[in-house]
């Protein structure tokens, strides 16, 4: 069972208290949208074997979404961060270069 | 045969003896017996059949990993299959039987199995599998429910009480032997709060059978002192009879007590369940012996070395007068010397070893024992018990060099950490070649959420085998005999031909031997995963704890290739089996999920409702009167409704409010209509979607001022609605001013339907409710009958309809004022199956009936619920692709059967042809189905391709018993079309 620390109330919560939402930082794309674009959006997702930045909501705590960046390999969780934003934060992408120097980026 | 020795036994309470049964059979032990020492002291030592051959068979082992001896504990509603001797505390009447045979224990029908077990060769159950296809049905799966299976379970509930519960700890250290109790005293030192588990009943592991001294104290005298400092500590738990059964993610732990099952009827409960949190595991979970493949390793009488002197030492039962010694290691020596130290005889120690000359060895050849180098066993002599051994040259095919007298064989095959813990989840292991065995690699440990080291392993658990490695590790002073290394030996001959293999056991419970594992290589079954599946060797409750290292060996030399290339299978917790009474704990029966009242629960309970679950609330379905059947009761309550007026439990329906400045725009967003242009004071039915275009959930809106809507939902719908609407708040449109609280409970909520409605409201006074003042979909709020309430003209039946939302506190005094001021027009409550029948009648979908997560709103004829002036809400997009405009959708009809009959729900209308797989194709199928007692017939909703356009054509539906009902398409709303009666 995973823990997150929950970055709104700061608590180190149980996978049980939380439920996944998938990718984190997806555009949206709506009316307008080409097929391949909307295509994209809905269904394509990344599935890599390693670092991943995903969707957490502390359900059974503050009821907050938060965004986490997690290797899917080892489960080694980076950090976690508030989900108002279209972008992990620079100092999280720092220390996981530093910690997987090989990593491709999160684009 | 096995005796009790008049004296000895370091866990014995020899004041305190305990009465048992074995098949029926009274016996004696004493306290501190395991129910294996007992059966052994009391001379038993056939005591099971094997699983496929059904062989005789005896105790291999002395603990968790005994393979052999599992029985039926207990009886009636406590019976419990499958229970392992070894691990078993004796307690007085204690009723134990033995499994898998028939007539008896000694004579086995079963047996023949093994005489024609040329036939059962690994694989041998998916090879029945193949052609021909009748002979698995009709042959093989009979025969092989009848012969397989181990203990019976019980056909009653469990009676006892087994709990959870959870805690948080620095560091848990698994297991209590000296390793343990070392690294828990200097991590308490330290000032972290630790807990330690240790599985068995006792602290100390192996060490104070093995001997030796610990910073010059005996271990058992060190023991004692460790757990007196621990005790003293406020920051160290200690439990026994606690087996760390499994390492999770993160940290995550479980621990399983056996809190009383050496106690029955003492009113704890039976087993607890830990739940841990745990910052480092330390696992110290020492090591099994592993036995050696020979011939007839497995007649009862073959034990493992250290079982041997477990048995002697711990328990003070002799397994046999005459030991024969085989090992390929010194450990085993000490089994001799115990043996002679207890009187009894060793006739020979055979050691594969060309050159023999530790301490160890030479201490036993000081007693006067021949020992034989560069030996083997060629086959093991007796049947039901050992009667010899014939012995050959460790180098050879098993010619016999001398045959051997004895009544037990102790065998040493080396030792393999415990490295189960370590491995659950994701810790690497390397292999040390020199102890052939392998061990944790401390570089590549499971890793914590930070991505450090979850656990670290130590003593013989992380391959420091021997007392003095184990204390150098833990920084204390050991003194014990040197050992001289082992030699891997994984079968005895080297050059051991079919015939012997063939009778070489690995896995003892599966009954997998040397030869199968062959056999699965020469097949071409390379990876241990796919071997272990195919000859299921290591698969049976022990997990392969004896067989995993052998059979890997093997298949490795079948292979051509080095150990670590082939790799072991994959650790999975629990390390043994734990009760799905633990597991399960207090999550049973009414407290198996929570239930979710409404405020008249208890007016429905005492009114004798049947109940529906919808989600976690109970619904009344309907409320029988005496004598009257469900349906009747139905039928009535619908009429009922329909000519007088019915009253419905509304509290259920999700009742969430959205407030703010961008609330309109945001709700636009979510629903496909329009509720930003909606007027204060009015009500809008809208449905939403998902970004897939598909519905998922309906209901009213209503305006309550001018920044704060009041949206209703399906009764299961309201958290995860709620919980959508919070995901797009916070994470696509953060910057927008919404609040959302889901009021869901705070209100209670009743409709009150029929002709007679209004009357009803107009005798409970204080507000008007005319046509005028209150008309249809429009909100009005005041006082009625003294309640604060909430009026919706709103309608899901058809019917002239008030709901009325009341604080939740009032409801059930509001509903009961409701039924008295109706009860001089005829109200009667009713329930969800005339709700649904209703809203049938009319023609109003059901979300889950009508949609099923692949339905758009245009396939339900909802077009006039989607807005055409918006550029933009949740699904448009994707209502926009090619697939939701194809022109032959299934989409909603009402449908009525030729003959008046009420359809059988979710079947299919069948069209011309046959598709791939050789069905008949399908254009249809029922979504409701119901009697109306309105319309005195059958009526039915479903979805037809392109089915509006088909009004009047008749489809085949073939029903479940054969028959083809001749199904009508109709009109989806089969009462008052023009909507008349609810705009009244």
């Amino acid at each position: 069972m995973l823990t997150f620390t929950c970055p709104y109330c700061g608590v180190a919560a149980e996978e049980s208290e939380l439920t996944g939402g998938g990718e984190a930082h997806l555009k949206r794309f709506g009316p307008g949208s080409s097929d391949a674009e909307f295509e994209a959006y809905l269904f394509t997702r990344k599935n890599p074997k390693g670092v991943h930045f995903e969707r957490w909501r502390h359900a059974y705590g503050c009821g907050k979404w938060f965004l986490a960046a997690r290797d899917t390999n080892t489960l080694e969780v980076f950090g976690s961060y508030p989900a108002q934003t279209t972008e992990p934060p620079a100092d999280l992408i720092a220390a996981i270069k530093n910690k997987r120097p090989g990593w491709e980026g999160w684009k | 045969m096995s005796t009790r020795l008049a004296k000895g036994g370091r866990l014995l309470d020899r004041s305190k003896p305990l009465n048992f049964t074995f098949n029926g059979t009274p016996l004696r032990g004493f306290l501190g017996d395991t129910l294996a020492s007992a059966l052994l002291g009391s001379g038993k030592t056939l005591l099971g059949r094997s699983f496929k051959y059904h062989r005789p068979r005896g105790l291999v082992a002395s603990g968790v990993e005994e393979p052999n001896v599992l029985v039926n504990l207990g009886r009636n509603a406590r019976l419990e299959p499958d229970q392992r001797a070894t691990t078993t505390e004796l307690f007085e009447g204690a009723e134990a039987a033995s499994q898998n045979h028939w007539p008896s224990l000694e004579f086995d029908i079963g047996e023949i199995n093994d005489k024609i077990s040329k036939l059962f060769p690994a694989g041998f159950y998916y090879k029945t599998f193949m052609a021909p296809k009748w002979a698995w049905k009709h042959l093989f799966e009979p025969v092989i429910r009848q012969a397989a299976g181990l203990g019976a379970a019980p056909k009653e509930a469990d009676p006892d009480r087994y709990e959870q519960t959870y805690a948080f700890c620095d560091v848990l250290v698994a297991g209590g032997g000296v390793a343990g109790l070392a690294a828990a005293l200097a991590e308490a030192k330290a000032g972290k709060r630790v807990m330690v588990m240790e599985q068995t009943a006792f602290w100390g592991g192996r060490a104070p059978v093995d001997g030796g001294t610990i910073d010059g104290l005996a271990p058992d005298e060190w023991v004692r002192n460790a757990i007196e400092a621990l005790e003293k500590m406020e920051n160290v738990q200690l439990f026994t009879r606690t087996m760390v059964s499994g390492l999770y993610n993160h940290g995550y732990v479980i621990g399983y007590q056996r809190v009383a099952d050496h106690t029955p009827g003492d009113g704890r409960p039976r087993h607890r369940l830990w739940r841990i949190r745990a910052g480092l595991v330390i696992t110290a979970t020492g090591a099994l012996e592993r036995p050696l493949a020979f011939a007839g390793n497995d007649v009862p009488g073959v034990m493992l070395a250290s079982a041997v002197r477990d048995y002697l030492v711990n328990w003070a039962v002799s397994p046999g007068d005459r030991v024969v010694i085989v090992t390929n290691n010194d450990d085993a020596y000490r089994t001799a010397l115990a043996v002679l130290d207890a009187g009894l005889s060793v006739p020979v120690v055979i050691d594969a070893r060309d050159s023999v000359t530790g301490a160890l060895p030479m201490a036993v050849k000081a007693r006067g024992v021949r020992v034989l180098e560069g030996r083997g066993v060629a086959k093991v002599l007796g049947r039901k018990a050992v009667t010899g051994v014939e012995i050959c040259a460790q180098a050879g095919e098993g010619g016999v060099i001398e045959t051997v007298a004895c009544d037990c064989v102790a065998m040493s095959g080396g030792w393999s950490p415990v490295v189960h813990l370590f491995s659950h989840v994701g810790g690497k292991l390397i292999w040390d070649e020199a102890g052939a065995m392998f061990r944790p690699d401390a570089t590549r440990p499971p890793i914590k959420a930070d991505g450090t080291a979850l656990a670290r392993a130590v003593g013989a658990a992380n391959g420091a085998l021997t007392l003095d490695a184990l204390c150098a590790e833990a920084g204390l002073a050991a003194q014990v005999e040197p050992e001289a290394p082992l030699a891997p030996v994984w079968v005895m001959p080297a050059g051991a031909k079919e015939a012997l293999k063939f009778k070489a056991f690995l896995d003892y419970q599966n009954d997998v031997k040397v030869s199968d594992v062959q056999l699965a290589a020469r097949e071409g079954y390379t990876s241990v995963e796919h071997t272990k599946r195919y000859t299921t060797l290591g698969m049976a409750s022990d997990q392969g704890k004896l067989s995993n290292i052998n059979g890997l060996a093997i298949l490795s030399d079948a292979l051509g290739q080095a150990i670590p290339q082939t790799g072991t299978t994959t650790f999975r917790p629990p390390y043994t089996p734990i009760s799905f009474g633990a597991v399960a704990a207090e999550a049973k029966g009414e407290i198996f999920q929570p239930l979710r009242r409404t405020p008249m629960h208890g007016w429905h309970e005492a009114k004798g409702a049947h109940w529906e679950p919808v989600g976690l609330w109970r619904r009344p379905y309907c409320y029988p009167r005496s004598g009257e059947s469900h349906r009747d009761a139905v039928n009535r309550e619908i009429t009922n409704t329909r000519t007088n007026v019915g009253l419905l439990d509304a509290s259920t329906l999700g009742k969430i409010v959205v407030k703010g400045p961008d609330a309109g725009r945001f709700l636009d967003m979510l629903y496909t209509g329009m509720m930003s242009t909606l007027p204060v004071g009015k009500c809008r039915y809208g449905i939403m979607c998902n970004e897939n275009g598909f519905l998922m959930d309906d209901g009213v809106v209503v305006r309550l001022s001018e920044d704060s809507w009041l949206c209703h939902t399906t009764s299961g719908g309201a958290e995860h609605i709620h919980a959508w609407m919070e995901d797009w708040l916070q994470c696509e449109w953060w910057d927008w001013k919404v609040y959302t609280a889901n009021l869901t409970e705070q209100y209670a909520q009743v409709a009150v339907v029929g002709p007679k409605a209004r009357a009803v409201l107009e005798k409970l006074g204080g507000m008007d409710v005319s046509k005028e003042a209150l008309p249809f979909m429009s909100l009005a709020e005041g006082t009625l009958g003294g309640f604060p309430a909430r009026v919706f003209r709103i309608s899901f039946s058809g019917e002239l309809s008030y709901e009325i939302a009341v604080p939740a506190n009032m409801g059930l005094a509001f509903w009961e004022a409701l039924n008295a001021a109706g009860a001089e027009f005829g109200a009667m409550p009713y329930g969800t199956e005339a709700l649904h029948v209703m809203r049938a009648e009319k023609g109003f979908i059901m979300i889950g009936d009508e949609t099923d997560g692949t339905v758009i709103p245009q396939d339900l004829n909802l077009g006039w619920a989607i807005s055409k002036k918006k550029d933009d809400y949740l699904g448009k997009r994707a209502q926009a692709r090619v697939e939701m405009a194809r022109p032959d959708r299934w989409r909603l009809v009402g449908l009525e059967t030729i003959d008046g009959t009420v359809l059988p729900d979710g079947v299919y209308a069948v069209a011309e042809g046959h598709n791939a797989n050789g069905q008949r194709n399908t254009q249809g199928r029922v979504t409701s189905t119901y009697w109306s007692p309105t319309l005195k017939k059958g009526i039915a909703m479903g979805l037809v391709v392109n089915g509006p356009e088909r009004m009047g054509e008749v489809l085949d539906f073939p029903g479940d018993g054969g028959g083809v009902h001749k199904v009508k398409i109709v009109d989806p709303c089969f009462y008052d079309k023009e909507g008349e009666k609810a705009n009244v």
